[in-house]
């Protein structure tokens, strides 16, 4: 009896994905200990002022969750997904009303001397929802617009987030599109996606007149090319329409409710910062330790840069900086593959697993883990804006690495089932 | 519904696969083929830091110390870390208005975003500390420790010179200096400059964002240790370049005292005067102005040294040194003296009159031996041309004309005119008569009192002299400054001192010079009369003492205080007894020349 539950604990768990967890944790507590190193300090995982040994609290809370959530039943989060949900957005709620502002969010609850970030649970309650809602039997109403009741799945999570002012996190909400597009959504809807991106850089990067000749003339073109096809005349007159429509809104958000330092970094990452000194410092004090890493890196705490604080949130949002000086190269390439190999088997699984709820949950980890590491990453070498979400399993922060802890070791337990 | 889209699963995989291959192109590009990141990290975290070493301490003969250095702060600015700052704030801090803190910044931006300026300079220590509470809410300012210097006894003004901070022109001509450096700008400051500055050492410290200073790089290892300036002794005798001082105030004038055995010289006083530490500090650029504008009493200009006067009656005993050389007289040749020397209808008169040898001319200045003297060498060749020219080139080996060139700052020639000069002005028709005023230390002749004093040294040493110079030793007690032991032959035979030393000392026992004996001291002295057409006569006294055994030959001229024998010759000798004896028993004279005041 005992051996057979043993085999039943340990034979379904795929290895790969905790020993590329476990190495991305470690990896990530001894780059906080770097950047928070100083040779004059003695050193002390138990003092609650250093941020390493904080964070080793943390890692030793998300190893003892990782068992649990190993040991108990996998069955449940198909069963009580919705209640997962509707808790967590109720929380999210509750801290626009009780929570506290750190650092121009609102979107912490504060217990004792750490403080949570709900929003990260809610990612995870998320994917389960949406795994729920495409996997199970729907209304008829529910069936016909099936994209209509996604799309308000992930948009309530993050119209929080933006009333919280967590721009990032309002935006990993729509990594769930990836899962989207692998469940049917039609291809146009992505690129229409895509080209609302585009649209939103050349309102800011020109002006909204410029934007709008720009669409104006790239639909001439393309209905000089196809101007046989008569049939979606109506349709791509309605996307341009929509078009225009987007550039007023951007530009109307962009200049009314957007905060200034949020303006900045758009600016920044857009190339119309022209005050040196301003948004753009931080982005370069980026580069600068990432690139004075070299090929092989400076050597573990040597890193001057991220050691005499030019980088900004050096051990949170820009902790990628870290490892590129003081690993260089090579530790960057790591640490991409490193991600990449956990994606990528994530989605194997995923399409290996017969159950399509435990599919549709897989995906949802992978676009939000894929999201995270695409802007976060992207911004600290200056190809996305800066936009404050953590390096998952390595950044500093304790609901950051409980919340993907959470979010990886369910599809763990549920990937054996 | 899954069978149908699995093909996604690719499409998706690959567009992660090529985003990230993306980021790694663009990593690869960052770390490994773009090298100014490294550089920016560098200038980022690395600050090296500028040790400026004290400069090395001046002190006089007999070991008293003339200048040291005092601690002293400047805030230092770097335009590139310069952070949003609460300008208000520093501006109270540093009690400047908002349009200076600007235009400093501006300054120093123009200078170099990159390097650091200076932005205020010499605070005190008190000063210091006050911003140094608040130092980290400026970021990009630190502070450098500078020093200062200081003149315990504040005499030797015009010697010792001053430092002060280097202008573009020196910048750009020495790559050592940085902005903000002080280097010597007059005096021994400035001829020992590269003695007195030492070497410059340099820290490598990390600094953080704040550009605080976080701890050294590689452990010290790329640091240059400072080092200190050296030390000099100069020549001056402290105390009686004090007492000099103390003789001439109230009058314009000047002491040049010279030890004859060495060229070296014992006190050099220019008067009016000011502190030196008047051109220290925060105050320096101000009092500097003020002393600059000062046209009345123009202190910063050095008597001694620039000023020239006509020699008057001092300088007939360079003439009765050259006529014996050229033999046109010797010790035995007797001139009637009429009261005057004649040319045509003009007469240059004489106080005295009778048969008169050389002895007896020196005793009583008669300028009708001198003219005669004078007539007779410029004479004695083919053409007066020739003739004059003889005689420049020993009154050039005599040390006049020309300047010595060694490590006194600023010394003017004095005025010997060329036979072209003549020629010129008379059309080539001149002779002996003309320039024979000349011969009583009239006419065009010029010299400074430095000159003087070292034609006085020539005759106490009969026939020699070492330039004159200020500074004794270098680096240590033991380390002699060899730059000016070189012996100088003036060109006149050493007989031919003995008539001229002879009339000197008569002239102090019992001629035009009584005023200048000293008890127990043999002087030798001649007094004199600088015409002065905007005034009163400058009063004129050489001297040196004792006579057998000369350790100190004085040239003393007081403007505007008439014949020499009544104010030149007492402050003469008192210098002379002073130096000999250290302390002074004729002080009744010490008392009047105390208490007269000359405007
Ligand atoms: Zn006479």
């Amino acid at each position: 009896m005992l051996t057979e539950k043993k085999q039943i604990l340990s034979k379904g768990f795929d290895t790969y994905l905790i020993v590329i967890y476990v190495l991305l944790v470690i990896i990530g507590w001894f780059t906080i200990y770097s950047s928070s190193y100083d040779a004059n300090d003695s050193f002390s995982l138990f003092n609650t002022d250093k941020a390493y040994s904080r964070q080793f609290i943390w890692i030793l809370v998300s190893m003892a969750l990782a068992v649990v959530l190993l040991l108990i039943d996998g069955r449940i989060y198909q069963n009580y997904a919705q209640y997962i949900y509707y808790a967590c957005v109720l929380l999210i709620v509750s801290v626009l009303f009780f929570g506290t502002e750190i650092s121009g969010a609102k979107a912490w609850i504060k217990i004792g001397s750490f403080s949570i970030q709900p929003i990260e649970f809610a990612k995870f309650a998320t994917a389960l929802m949406l795994a729920k809602f495409f996997c199970e039997g729907k209304t008829t109403s529910e069936k016909k617009n099936i994209w209509l009741f996604s799309f308000i799945i992930i948009l309530v999570p993050a119209a929080i987030a933006i009333l919280q002012k967590d721009t990032g996190s309002a935006l990993v909400f729509f990594s769930f599109i990836i899962l989207f597009y692998r469940e049917g959504m039609n291809e146009n809807v992505v690129l229409f996606g895509a080209s609302l991106i585009l649209v939103f850089v050349l309102t800011i990067c020109l002006n909204e007149l410029y934007t709008i000749a720009i669409i104006t003339v790239g639909f001439i073109v393309a209905w000089i090319i196809n101007r046989n096809q008569k049939k979606k005349i109506i349709r791509n007159i309605l996307v341009y329409v929509l078009l225009i429509g987007f550039v007023f809104a951007v530009n109307f958000a962009y200049n009314s409710i957007l905060q200034s330092h949020q303006r900045q970094r758009i600016d920044t990452i857009l190339g119309q910062s022209i005050d040196p000194k301003g948004a753009d410092f931080n982005l370069n004090q980026s580069k600068i330790a990432i690139g004075s890493g070299g090929f092989f890196g400076k050597g573990y705490l040597n890193g001057t840069q991220t050691k005499l604080n030019f980088v900004p949130e050096q051990s949170t949002d820009f902790i990628f900086c870290g490892i590129g000086e003081e690993w260089g190269f090579v530790g960057s390439l790591v640490i991409i593959a490193l991600f990449m190999a956990l994606i990528i088997r994530i989605i194997i699984l995923s399409e290996r697993h017969r159950n399509v709820f435990t599919r549709i949950y897989g995906y949802g980890v992978a676009s939000i883990i894929f999201f995270h590491l695409l802007i976060n990453i992207g911004m600290t070498i200056g190809l996305v804006p800066v936009i404050g979400i953590p390096l998952p399993y390595i950044s500093y922060g304790g609901s950051s690495i409980l919340g993907f802890t959470i979010l990886l070791f369910v599809f763990i337990k549920l990937n054996d089932a | 519904m899954s069978s149908l889209y699995q093909q996604r699963k690719n499409v998706i995989i690959l567009v992660m696969i090529v985003f990230m291959a993306v980021y790694i192109i663009r990593l690869f590009y960052l770390q490994v083929i773009d090298d100014s990141y490294k550089d920016d990290a560098m200038r980022n975290a690395l600050r090296e830091v500028i040790v400026h070493p004290p400069r090395g301490l001046i002190y006089d003969r007999n070991d008293s110390l003339l200048v040291f250095n005092e601690a002293a702060y400047d805030l230092m600015v770097v335009p590139k870390e310069l952070h949003d700052f609460d300008t208000v704030d520093l501006c109270n801090t540093l009690d400047i208005t908002k349009e200076e803190l600007l235009k400093r910044l501006d300054k120093a931006r123009k200078y170099s975003p990159l390097l650091p300026s200076v932005f205020e300079q010499q605070m005190s220590k008190e000063d210091y500390g006050y911003l140094q509470e608040k130092l980290y809410k400026f970021p990009g300012f630190f502070v450098q420790n500078r020093t200062l210097r200081s003149y315990p006894s504040a005499i030797a003004a015009h010697i010792l010179g001053y430092v002060g901070e280097i202008n573009d022109a020196q910048l750009k001509k020495d790559s050592y200096y940085q902005m903000g450096d002080y280097i010597g700008i007059s005096g021994i400051e400035k001829s020992y400059e590269e003695e007195l500055r030492g070497v410059k050492g340099r820290r490598m410290v990390l600094v953080d964002v704040h550009s605080r200073v976080q701890g050294s790089y590689k452990n010290g290892e790329e640091d240059i240790v400072a080092r200190q300036g050296s030390n000099l002794w100069c020549t001056i005798d402290a105390q009686l370049q004090k007492y000099g001082e103390k003789l001439m105030a109230n009058k314009r004038g000047s002491i040049v005292a010279i030890e004859p055995s060495t060229g070296e010289i014992l006190c050099i006083v220019s008067t009016p005067s000011y502190d030196p530490n008047l051109l220290v500090g925060k105050q320096r650029s101000k009092n500097y102005t003020a002393l600059l504008h000062d046209s009345v009493n123009v202190p910063l200009f050095n008597r001694a040294l620039k000023a020239i006067y006509p020699p008057g009656s001092t300088f007939k005993l360079a003439n009765g040194l050259i006529a014996q050389q050229e033999k046109v007289l010797n010790r035995n040749t007797i001139y009637n003296c009429g009261g005057g020397y004649r040319i045509g209808s003009h007469v240059i008169g004489c106080h005295h009159s009778g048969p008169t040898d050389l002895i007896a001319a020196v005793r009583s200045s008669c300028n009708t031996y001198f003219c005669r003297a004078f007539y007779n060498t410029v004479s004695n060749c083919r053409t007066i041309q020739e003739g004059y020219q003889i005689w420049k080139n020993h009154i050039n080996q005599l040390g006049f004309g020309q300047c010595f060139n060694t490590d006194l700052p600023y010394e003017s020639k004095g005025i010997i005119p060329s036979v072209e000069y003549f020629n010129r002005k008379y059309n080539g028709s001149w002779n002996g008569n003309t320039i024979v005023s000349m011969g009583i230390g009239q006419g065009e002749v010029c010299s400074t009192p430095l000159q003087m004093a070292n034609l006085l040294a020539i005759i106490a040493n009969r026939g020699y002299y070492y330039k004159p110079h200020v500074v004794k030793a270098i680096g240590s007690k033991n380390n002699p400054n060899r730059r000016y032991a070189q012996k100088i032959d003036a060109g006149i035979n050493s007989e031919y001192f003995e008539p001229i030393i002879e009339g000197m000392k008569l002239a102090i026992t019992s001629g035009t010079a009584r005023a200048a004996a000293i008890e127990g001291i043999e002087m030798v002295g001649k007094t004199g009369t600088a015409q002065n057409p905007h005034g009163n006569d400058h009063s004129v006294f050489a001297c040196f003492g004792p006579a057998d055994n000369p350790q100190i030959a004085v040239f003393v001229l007081v403007e505007n205080a008439g014949w020499g024998g009544t104010v030149a010759a007492p402050i003469a000798s008192l210098i002379v007894e002073y130096y000999i004896n250290r302390e002074i028993k004729r002080t009744e004279v010490e008392k009047r020349i105390l208490e007269l005041s000359i405007k």
